[in-house]
């Protein structure tokens, strides 16, 4: 397999269960460099779940899990980060009792293999810090550099959320729900921040805001109980009987 | 329209970025309060000269507690079984001299480091698994058991009994052991000035920033790619060695030693003065250490039963008023008299 035929993350038949439930059915899922690819569903279809198997917090049964065509299936998540897979939260995973500018240090200093100097102060690594800034300033984070996480508003914790994943440089992005929590006042800002991100990253997003999948997904997968009922463009999901069947009583848009 | 506020805010805010990249860049330098609790190490030597040997004793415990401090406050490992490395490194300083007839302290500290490193080092791996009360319990219990073992090796260790009537060598050729231990006081303090500055910048490193990530959120850690078990174990390495060393100097001052080292007592009382005087902060070492060992030693000798009393109501205290120690109260005070002056 040559590296311009293969996609950016490739997952071929992944299986996944808790004891005798299974969470995960024979997934397959393909995402090109720069795809911008939504992943929909009833809730405990198993979106998160996948999401875990992809970066390495759970091991599937069974199943290939292929970055740019190399097998990443058996290596550990830090392995997997190190190669270009970044992910979000749905719940906040953040560093709450540290700086806006901490929580991204880390990231970055990882990223760049200085995260184990042990004799020289952090303040020194001066290119750590200069890139964390300018992430944060690419978000509109640089006023909150110094404020301690735990007292940011929620919106814009989501904002840090991200901005961490971005500062370990992906060429994959798991977005699991982004907006989710914010009100809907603010949610734009993550939004706009979730449009303008780099075109040659190849972005997977969870989301359950319809309006949201339809206007940034160009393919969509939607996922239930643990297997993928349907693939395809943003019309033929909506067309889907189906989708609509699967989430009759759901808000999903018609038309 | 979306795209120009995108390159309006893209452009670096000059006083942002440069008060935030002083924020990382000076935190790490020394401030002139923190020459106070060496001022004041120096003045008990001149002000007390007949107590230099409890002196030595709360030198050792500050070391103890700081070494704890690095685990707990920094990298958010809870241990109930840091007496572990106290003791061996306490017993190995005692042992080269009596079994191997090496009688050069500073050598013995070595020894100590070494020894405990490499039981921080093999338990680590094993332990550091686990978190929270498993890992309390686990730590709890290897200890138990390393005293165990002392005490089934009566004939090399002296069991209970302990190994009394240790000497050593001048230090540095020079100065000698002395009744009142005044030599041993400024030993101590010599080994503990050093190991802090080592805690002090290992704290402030890169390294010392990712062990802040661990404790304030693991999952986050793994996913920004950090190998945290690696990270763990090299703390707790680095914390064992440095808990060896001051039961060696424990040994060295008091020149005998008794498995009582290993007691759950050890473990608790300076877990108690990293709490009082706050974990996470390094001078919380210094200021709980003190202030346990003076209260211990006079309300003590009092009646044991106060003792108990007042250890256990300068903990709920503590827990309830001062959750941060003593010195985050200290903090708290005086950023509200500040604020309060500003108009």
């Amino acid at each position: 397999m040559t590296e311009a035929t293969s996609a950016a993350l490739e997952i071929k038949n992944l299986n996944k269960s808790f004891g005798a439930i299974p969470v995960a059915r024979d997934i397959a899922l393909a995402l090109p460099r720069g795809a911008r690819h939504a992943l929909i569903g009833p809730n405990g279809a198993g979106k998160t779940t996948l999401v875990n198997l992809i970066t390495g917090v759970l091991q599937p049964s069974a199943g290939q899990i292929l970055l740019d065509g190399d097998d990443i299936t058996s290596l550990p998540q830090a392995a997997r980060t190190r190669r270009g897979i970044a992910r979000t939260f749905q719940i906040n995973q953040l560093f709450r009792g540290l700086t806006v500018l901490e929580n991204v240090y880390l990231a970055v200093a990882e990223r760049m293999r200085v995260a184990h100097r042990v004799w020289r102060p952090a303040g020194a690594e001066r290119d750590v810090i200069d890139q964390a800034l300018a992430q944060l300033e690419a978000l509109r984070l640089a006023d909150d550099a110094l404020k301690i996480v735990r007292e940011l508003p929620y919106g814009r914790q989501r904002l840090v959320e991200i901005a961490i994943a971005l500062a370990q440089n992906p060429r994959v992005l798991l977005l699991d729900e982004p907006a989710a929590g914010v009100p809907s006042s603010e949610s734009h800002l993550i939004l706009d921040v979730i449009g303008a991100l780099d075109p040659s990253i190849a972005i997977l997003i969870i989301e359950h805001d319809m309006d949201v999948v339809f206007r940034f997904a160009s393919r969509i997968t939607v996922l239930v109980a643990g297997a993928v009922l349907t693939e395809g463009s943003p019309q033929q999901i909506r067309a889907d009987a189906r989708v609509r069947a699967v989430y009759l009583g759901e808000e999903f848009p018609h038309g | 329209m979306a795209a120009s506020d995108a390159i309006a805010a893209a452009a670096p805010a000059p006083a942002a970025r440069a008060q935030a990249t002083a924020f990382l860049a000076t935190r790490h330098r020394l401030r002139p309060w923190e020459a106070l609790p060496w001022l004041l190490a120096i003045a008990a030597f001149f002000i007390f000269p007949d107590r230099m040997l409890f002196g030595s004793q709360v030198l050792v415990m500050v070391l103890f507690a700081l070494s704890l401090d690095l685990i707990l406050g920094f990298a958010g490992i809870v241990s109930l079984g840091h007496a572990a490395f106290f003791g061996l490194g306490a017993y190995t300083a005692a042992l080269i001299t009596l079994r191997l007839n090496w009688q050069e302290p500073i050598s013995g500290l070595f020894a100590a480091a070494a020894v405990a490193a490499v039981a921080g080092a093999a338990s680590g791996w094993l332990l550091l698994r686990y978190r929270g009360l498993t890992l309390l319990v686990l730590t709890l219990a290897t200890t138990i058991m390393l005293q165990e073992v002392g005490n089934l090796m009566r004939d090399f260790t002296g069991g209970y009994d302990g190994l009394p009537g240790l000497t050593y060598t001048p230090l540095l050729g020079l100065f000698d052991y002395d009744l009142f231990g005044h030599t041993y006081y400024l030993y101590a303090l010599a080994v503990l000035f050093v190991l802090f500055l080592v805690v002090r910048t290992i704290v402030h490193s890169p390294f010392g920033q990712t062990l802040a990530g661990i404790r304030e959120n693991v999952a986050r850690m793994h996913a920004v790619g950090s190998p945290v078990h690696l990270r763990l174990v090299t703390v707790y390495t680095i914390s064992a060695a440095i808990a060896g060393v001051a039961g060696a100097l424990f040994t060295q001052t008091n020149t005998y030693v008794t498995l009582g080292v290993f007691d759950f007592d050890n473990s608790a009382g300076v877990m108690v003065m990293l709490i009082l005087g706050g974990a996470g902060r390094l001078y919380g070492a210094f200021v709980g250490a003190v202030i346990y060992m003076v209260l211990q030693d006079n309300l003590s000798k009092a009646s044991p039963q106060y003792w108990q009393f007042a250890v256990g109501l300068m903990l709920v205290l503590t827990v309830l008023f001062a959750r941060r120690g003593l010195l985050g109260l200290l903090q708290d005070a005086g950023r509200l008299l500040t604020s309060g002056r500003k108009p």
